[in-house]
C-alpha cells in the first residue's frame, strides 16, 4: 500500500510541475462551466421580429405592444406587404413574422374571433419553437384578459407556419454546423498535428537546411488536407441530401465556393496553431480546447447565439464557424444569393488573411 | 578563400548555460574534420549554428563562402546535414526517402549515384522496406545517402555513429574516407575518442570550449609527461594501490592495462616495480607508451 | 544448468512471427561476476535482456534469474534485480532527492531506510548542491552515476545495465566503472552491455551475440588468445558480421 502511495505521489509531482497541463486541468473546467452555463438558456431575449399588420387598428396595436414590451421580443421592422416576408427572412435577422388579418379588431368585436398568422424561421427548429411558444402564450394571455367579463369568450387563432423546415427536423440545423466542425477538425487539427509531428521527429531540421523555403514546406503540408477536406464536404452534403433529405435550395457552386473559403480559414488556423506548439500533444490540446470547444458552443451550431449574454455574443463574432454556418444555412435552407451573404464572406476572407499573416510572421525559420 | 569553413569566436548560450564559448577554427577544403567530445560539449549546438539552424550570440562564421547569418538561405541550399537522430521519414521506404531528398535539392538519384554507390550497395536489398523497419546501422547509411544525394560541398554529420556497434562504426568511417576522395569537406562530431585517428584533423571539445585542435600527432606530442602502461595479476588491487601511492599523478583504467603518470617526471620504472612487488603484485608489466587521444583528453579536462 | 548460478539460461528463444530474434542461447552467470553482454545492433541483445528482466516472455527454452523462473515468477525477478539503461533512468522533472525517495519506495524500502540511503548517496556521489535540483539540470555524468546508485538502492543480487556509459566523458566513464567494481566487490552481479570495447576488458567474462546466437563466451584474455588478437575490439570485428 505504501508503495502504491509513493507512486501516486510521484505522479502528482509530474503533473504539478507541468504548467501547461495545469492550465488546462484547472482552466478548462472553469471556462467550460462559464461557457455552458451562460450559453445554454431556454429563454429568449430581444428576439428580432417583424410585423405585417393589415388591420392597423387599436387591437392589433395593443397586442403588438404587449408582445414587444414583454422583453422577449424586439421589433426589427414593420412590413408593408406579403412580398416583404421572404426577403425579410432571407436577410437573416428576424426570427418571426406576425401577420394580423385585415379588420382584425373589428372581427374580434363582431364575431368574437380573429386570425393571426405566425411565421417562424425554422432553420433552427428549437429556437423557432420557443419563439412561437412565447408569442402564442402572450396572445393567449391577451385573449383571456379580453374575455374577462364577457359572455362570449374572445378567440384569437394563431396559425403557425414554419418556414424552411416545415417538419422541424433538427437535422436541418445540424448539417451546416456539422460541416463546419468536421472541416475544422480535419483541416485545423490535422494540419497542426502534421506540422508539429515533423518538428518532434526531427525531420523538420533536415527540411529547413534545404532549398525549400518555409512557405513551400507549409503549403506542401496543407494541400493534401485541403483536398481531403473537399472530399469530406462532398460526403457530408451527399449524405445530408440523400439520407436525411435536407434540401439544398440555393446554388450548389456557391456553397462549394464558400466551403472552400472556410476550409482555407481552418487550414490557416491549423498552421497558426502549429507555430505556437512544439509537440503534437500541445497542438491537439489547443485545437480541441481553444478551437473546437468554443466553436461548438459559440458558433450557433447548437445553441442560438442570440440568447447568450452580450459578452459571449461579441466573442462569437470572432469565431469563424459562426459566419460559415450562417452562410451555409442561408444557401442550403433559404436559397439566398450572394447579395445576402457578401458581408459574412468578407469577414471570413479577412480572418483568413489575418491568420495567414500572423502565421508567416511567427513561423520559425530557425530552431529557437 | 581556401577554407571550406571559417569560424571566428562564436558563442551561444541558452539561459545561463554557455553551450558554445568563443570557438574559432578553420577547415580546409576536402578535409575530414572531427569534433571529439562527450554529451554536453557543445558539438550539436555548434553544428546547428553552422547549418544556420541557430543564430550565434556573438562571433561570425563562413561556410562554403557564405556568411551563416546574412546568407543563410544559400547555405541551406547547398550543404548536406545529418542531424543526431537519423532524421528520416519512418513510413517511407528507402527508395522513397532518397527520391524525396534528391528532388528537394532539385536533382535526381541518377545524377549523383557515383557518390552514394558504395554505400547504397548495403541498402539495395532493402530498397522497398520502410525506413522505420531498418536496423540502426542501415538507418545510418540511408541518412548518409540522403545527405549526400545532392553532392554538397560541405557535409555536416552530427554524431552519426552514436549508439552503433563497433563494426558498423568502422564501416561508416571507411565510407567517409572514400567520400573525402571525392573532394567533399566533411565535419563530423562524435563522442568516441578512438574515432579521432580516422580524421585528418580534430578538435577536442568539452563544456562548450575547444580544449585543443590540430593533427592528432601534434596534439599527442603536446602531452608533457611520459605515460606508462601497467598490468599485474590483480588489476583491481593494482589501481587501488596506485591511487593511494604518493607519487601518482594520474592513474586510469584502459582496458586490460592501466595508464599511469608520475609526478616526478623522470624515469620511475625501477622504483615503481619495486613498490608494486612489495605490495604483493605478481606478473608485473610496466612499460612506457605513447599517450593516446584519450590520455590527452583526460589530461586537458583536468587542466 | 548450475544450481547456484545467479543466472541460468538454457536454449532460450524468442520469435516475433517468423523472425527469430534470440535463437536457443545458453549460458550461466556466477554470483559476483561482471558479465559483459556484447553484440551488434539487431543481434538480439536487448531482446535477450528483456526476457531476463522479466519484461518479455520467451517463446521457448528455460531460464532462471536470482533463482526465479522467467515464465512464472517475473514479479519476483523484478523485485530482486536492479535495472538501468541509457535511454531511461531518472525522472527529469523531479529532483535528486525525489528520485531517490521514489525509487526507494518502489523497491520497498521503509521511510527511514530511504532517508538513510538519500543521505548516503548524496554524500557518496558528492552532489550535495544538487539535492533539490531537477534532474534535467544535471550534467550527464552525474545523472548516470546517480541512476546506477539508485538501481542498486535495494541491494539486489543482480543489476542489469543497458549501455550505461553512452556519450559520457572519459573520466566519468571510469568513475562509473569504479562504482561497478565496488558493487561487484559486495557480491552484486553485474550484467552489462556496452559499445565501448575497452569496457569489455573490465568484465570477468564476455559473451558476443551475433544474429540471435551466442558466438563466443569466455574471459577477455581467452577470447583474445582464441582469435589471435590483442584487443576486444578486434575480437568483436572478427565475430560480428554486418547485420541488416
Amino acid at each position: 500500500m505504501k508503495r502504491f502511495a509513493n507512486f501516486v505521489w510521484k505522479e502528482l509531482l509530474h503533473i504539478l510541475r507541468d504548467y501547461r497541463t495545469l492550465l488546462i486541468l484547472f482552466g478548462m473546467p472553469v471556462a467550460q462551466v462559464l461557457l455552458f452555463g451562460f450559453a445554454i438558456t431556454n429563454e429568449i431575449r430581444d428576439a428580432k421580429i417583424a410585423i405585417l399588420d393589415f388591420a392597423k387598428d387599436n387591437t392589433t396595436r395593443e397586442i403588438s405592444n404587449k408582445i414587444l414590451s414583454s422583453g422577449y421580443f424586439m421589433l426589427y421592422e414593420n412590413l408593408q406587404s406579403p412580398n416583404d416576408i421572404e426577403p425579410a427572412f432571407r436577410k437573416g435577422k428576424i426570427k418571426e413574422v406576425i401577420i394580423f388579418e385585415p379588420g382584425f379588431g373589428a372581427n374580434l368585436e363582431r364575431f368574437g374571433k380573429a386570425n393571426v398568422q405566425l411565421v417562424a424561421d425554422a432553420s433552427d427548429p428549437n429556437f423557432a419553437n420557443m419563439v412561437i411558444g412565447y408569442t402564442t402564450s402572450i396572445i393567449a394571455d391577451y385573449q383571456s384578459e379580453l374575455s374577462k367579463g364577457k359572455t362570449l369568450p374572445a378567440s384569437i387563432n394563431p396559425e403557425i407556419k414554419m418556414l424552411y423546415n416545415p417538419n422541424l427536423k433538427s437535422v436541418f440545423m445540424f448539417v451546416p454546423g456539422l460541416m463546419s466542425v468536421i472541416l475544422l477538425l480535419v483541416s485545423a487539427m490535422m494540419t497542426s498535428i502534421s506540422i508539429t509531428k515533423e518538428k518532434e521527429l526531427g525531420t523538420m531540421e533536415v527540411l529547413l537546411v534545404s532549398p525549400l523555403n518555409p512557405f513551400q514546406i507549409i503549403v506542401g503540408k496543407v494541400i493534401p488536407y485541403l483536398l481531403l477536406s473537399l472530399v469530406n464536404t462532398a460526403t457530408v452534403l451527399v449524405m445530408s441530401k440523400f439520407v436525411f433529405r435536407v434540401p439544398i435550395v440555393g446554388s450548389l457552386p456557391l456553397l462549394i465556393a464558400e466551403s472552400t473559403l472556410f476550409l482555407i480559414t481552418a487550414l490557416s488556423l491549423g498552421i497558426l496553431i502549429s507555430t505556437i506548439s512544439n509537440n503534437q500533444q500541445t497542438a491537439m490540446m489547443i485545437s480541441l480546447g481553444a478551437l473546437m470547444l468554443p466553436t461548438i458552443i459559440l458558433s450557433g451550431y447548437i445553441f442560438p447565439v442570440e440568447n447568450m449574454p452580450l459578452i459571449l455574443q461579441w466573442i462569437s463574432n470572432i469565431i469563424p464557424a459562426r459566419w460559415y454556418i450562417r452562410i451555409v444555412k442561408g444557401i442550403m435552407l433559404k436559397g439566398v444569393s450572394f447579395n445576402y451573404i457578401w458581408m459574412e464572406t468578407l469577414i471570413l476572407f479577412g480572418m483568413t488573411v489575418f491568420f495567414i499573416a500572423v502565421s508567416i510572421k511567427k513561423f520559425k525559420i530557425r530552431l529557437e | 578563400m581556401n577554407y571550406a569553413v571559417t569560424v571566428n569566436n562564436i558563442s551561444k548560450s541558452f539561459g545561463k548555460t554557455k553551450a558554445v564559448e568563443s570557438v574559432s577554427f578553420n577547415v580546409e577544403k576536402g578535409e575530414l574534420f572531427g569534433f571529439i567530445g562527450p554529451d554536453g560539449a557543445g558539438k550539436t549546438t555548434l553544428f546547428r549554428m553552422l547549418t544556420t539552424l541557430l543564430l550565434p550570440e556573438s562571433g561570425e562564421a563562413v561556410v562554403d563562402g557564405f556568411d551563416i547569418v546574412k546568407d543563410f538561405k544559400k547555405i541551406r541550399g547547398s550543404v548536406g546535414y545529418m542531424p543526431g537522430r537519423f532524421s528520416l521519414y519512418q513510413d517511407l521506404s528507402v527508395e522513397e526517402n532518397l527520391k524525396f531528398f534528391a528532388r528537394v535539392f532539385g536533382t535526381t538519384i541518377e545524377a549523383n549515384y557515383e557518390l552514394i554507390k558504395d554505400i547504397y550497395i548495403f541498402l539495395e536489398p532493402f530498397r522497398k522496406r520502410r525506413a522505420g523497419k531498418l536496423s540502426g546501422g542501415m538507418k545510418q547509411k540511408l541518412a548518409l545517402c540522403c545527405a549526400l544525394i545532392h553532392k554538397p560541398g560541405v557535409l555536416f554529420l552530427d554524431e552519426p555513429t552514436t549508439g552503433v556497434d563497433p563494426v558498423s562504426r568502422n564501416e561508416f568511417w571507411e565510407m567517409l574516407g572514400k567520400l573525402k576522395e571525392g573532394g567533399i569537406t566533411i565535419l563530423v562530431s562524435t563522442p568516441y575518442m578512438d574515432e579521432a585517428s580516422k580524421c585528418d584533423r580534430i578538435a577536442l571539445m568539452q563544456k562548450g570550449k575547444i580544449l585543443d585542435i590540430g593533427f592528432l600527432n601534434d596534439i599527442i606530442s603536446k602531452y608533457e609527461k611520459p605515460v606508462y602502461a601497467l598490468r599485474s595479476g590483480d588489476m583491481h588491487k593494482l589501481i587501488l594501490d596506485l591511487r593511494a601511492a604518493e607519487n601518482t599523478d594520474s592513474v586510469y583504467s584502459f582496458g586490460d592495462y592501466l595508464h599511469y603518470t608520475d609526478s616526478r617526471g623522470e624515469a620511475v620504472e625501477e622504483d615503481m616495480k619495486k613498490i608494486l612487488i612489495s605490495k604483493g603484485h605478481t606478473d608485473i608489466v610496466f612499460k612506457q607508451i605513447n599517450p593516446g587521444i584519450e590520455d590527452c583528453f583526460m589530461s586537458l579536462m583536468n587542466k | 544448468m548450475g544450481e547456484n548460478q545467479i543466472i541460468s539460461v538454457s536454449d532460450l528463444t524468442k520469435k516475433f512471427g517468423s523472425f527469430t530474434a534470440v535463437d536457443k542461447i545458453s549460458f550461466d552467470v556466477r554470483p559476483g561476476e561482471i558479465f559483459g553482454f556484447l553484440g551488434a545492433n539487431g543481434a538480439g541483445k536487448t531482446t535477450a535482456m528483456r526476457m531476463l528482466c522479466g519484461l518479455s516472455l520467451p517463446t521457448s527454452g528455460k531460464a532462471t534469474v536470482a533463482g526465479f523462473d522467467v515464465y512464472r515468477q517475473t514479479e519476483s525477478i523484478k523485485k530482486n534485480i536492479g535495472y538501468m539503461s541509457q535511454k531511461f533512468s531518472l525522472y527529469e522533472d523531479l529532483t535528486v532527492k525525489e528520485n531517490i525517495d521514489f525509487y526507494g519506495g518502489v523497491y520497498g524500502l521503509s521511510r527511514e531506510r530511504r532517508k538513510e540511503k538519500t543521505e548516503f548517496l548524496i554524500d557518496l556521489l558528492k552532489i550535495e548542491e544538487a539535492r533539490n535540483k531537477l534532474i534535467k539540470s544535471l550534467p550527464l555524468g552525474w545523472k548516470q552515476k546517480l541512476a546506477f546508485s539508485i538501481a542498486i538502492i535495494h541491494e539486489p543480487k543482480i543489476v542489469f545495465l543497458d549501455e550505461p556509459t553512452g556519450g559520457v566523458d572519459p573520466i566519468t566513464r571510469r568513475q562509473f566503472w569504479d562504482m561497478i567494481y565496488e558493487a561487484a566487490d559486495r557480491n552484486v552481479t553485474v550484467f552489462v552491455t556496452t559499445h565501448y570495447m575497452d569496457e569489455a576488458e573490465y568484465c570477468s567474462r564476455v559473451s558476443m551475440m551475433v544474429d540471435g546466437r551466442i558466438a563466443a563466451l569466455d574471459k577477455p584474455e581467452k577470447l583474445k588468445e582464441q582469435f589471435g588478437v590483442g584487443t576486444m575490439h578486434e575480437v568483436f570485428v572478427k565475430l560480428a558480421r554486418p547485420a541488416a
